[in-house]
């Protein structure tokens, strides 16, 4: 069985599916016997969660103005 | 000239620049949106130098469906060249300890909130939007780009790939290494900036 270490050092690239299917395997085996690094595990997903979920920035309406501005702008 | 979504991207010179003000303009909030999550403050001149690069090069551009992904390289490669141009000496890393490090487990050691139940999710329920941009910020532009392309914005490495003109494998690297100094640097964050006092919450 693979260690924690490599285990969790691959934990985003098995949850991102960029790993091959024997690393896949070796991963699967150890969370199935290792409580803690179901718990890295879980976290991992949170992180992601955390990260796709964040506020976007609304572009204000000045800022915008002068973007348009630069494009009725542009030469021919 | 009523340029459409799936359209061949032609016509005079007058047309075509209108053309292109047609297809950039509804882009301009989520164009801006994305170089703040890139480039923070200097979002607004990251968007100004992609839409003069993307004028100088419209001829290349061969359906107007395109537009969007075009207009995103674009902006990406503008934000790029942004980060290298003002990029400080980054912190001397010592990449064998990075790699070992785990924010989850040092949360649940350093055990910041004694009183919680949920301690991970209460980690990162201290940080709210701004929080969340000053720690991107701190990365170096070679690894928060693709972590924000990636992870923030749902890209696939592959895209991010043909975006920065580089090979998938090296995005991968570089997804890698920026998480593990993405999840270090949520913890410096944290301890420099009060959000792991109990009397913070």
């Amino acid at each position: 069985m693979i260690s924690c270490a490599e285990a969790t050092r691959q934990l985003w690239e098995y949850l991102d599916a960029t790993i091959d299917v024997a690393a896949r395997d070796a991963i699967e085996a150890h969370l199935a016997r290792c409580r803690r690094c179901c718990g890295e595990l879980e976290f991992a997903k949170e992180l992601r969660r955390f990260l796709a979920s964040s506020a976007r920035d609304e572009a204000p309406d000045d800022v915008l103005r002068r973007m348009d501005q630069t494009l009725e702008e542009l030469e021919p | 000239m009523g340029l459409v979504l799936g359209e061949t991207v032609e016509g005079s010179s007058a047309d075509r620049g209108e053309g292109f003000r047609v297809l950039v303009r509804e882009q301009l909030p989520r164009l801006y949106s994305l170089a703040r999550r890139l480039v923070g403050d200097e979002a607004e001149d990251a968007v100004q130098d992609c839409l003069l690069k993307a004028y100088e090069r419209f001829h290349q551009l061969q359906q107007a469906a395109a537009a969007p992904a075009w207009m995103t390289s674009i902006l990406v490669n503008c934000c790029r060249d942004r980060g290298r141009a003002n990029a400080r000496r980054p912190r001397e890393v010592d990449f064998d300890e990075l790699e070992r490090f785990s924010l989850y487990r040092k949360i649940a050691y350093e055990d910041p909130f004694p009183y919680s139940d949920s301690l991970h999710l209460d980690f990162l329920a201290e940080f709210g939007p701004e929080d969340l941009r000053a720690v991107l910020l701190q990365l170096p532009p070679l690894y928060r780009i693709p972590l924000v392309l990636v992870y923030m914005d749902g890209y696939l490495a592959k895209e991010v790939a043909n975006m920065l003109d580089a090979p998938v494998g090296t995005v991968l690297a570089r997804l890698h290494r920026g998480r593990k100094l993405f999840e270090r640097q949520l913890w410096d964050y944290a301890e420099e900036n009060g959000l792991l006092r109990e009397a913070s919450r």
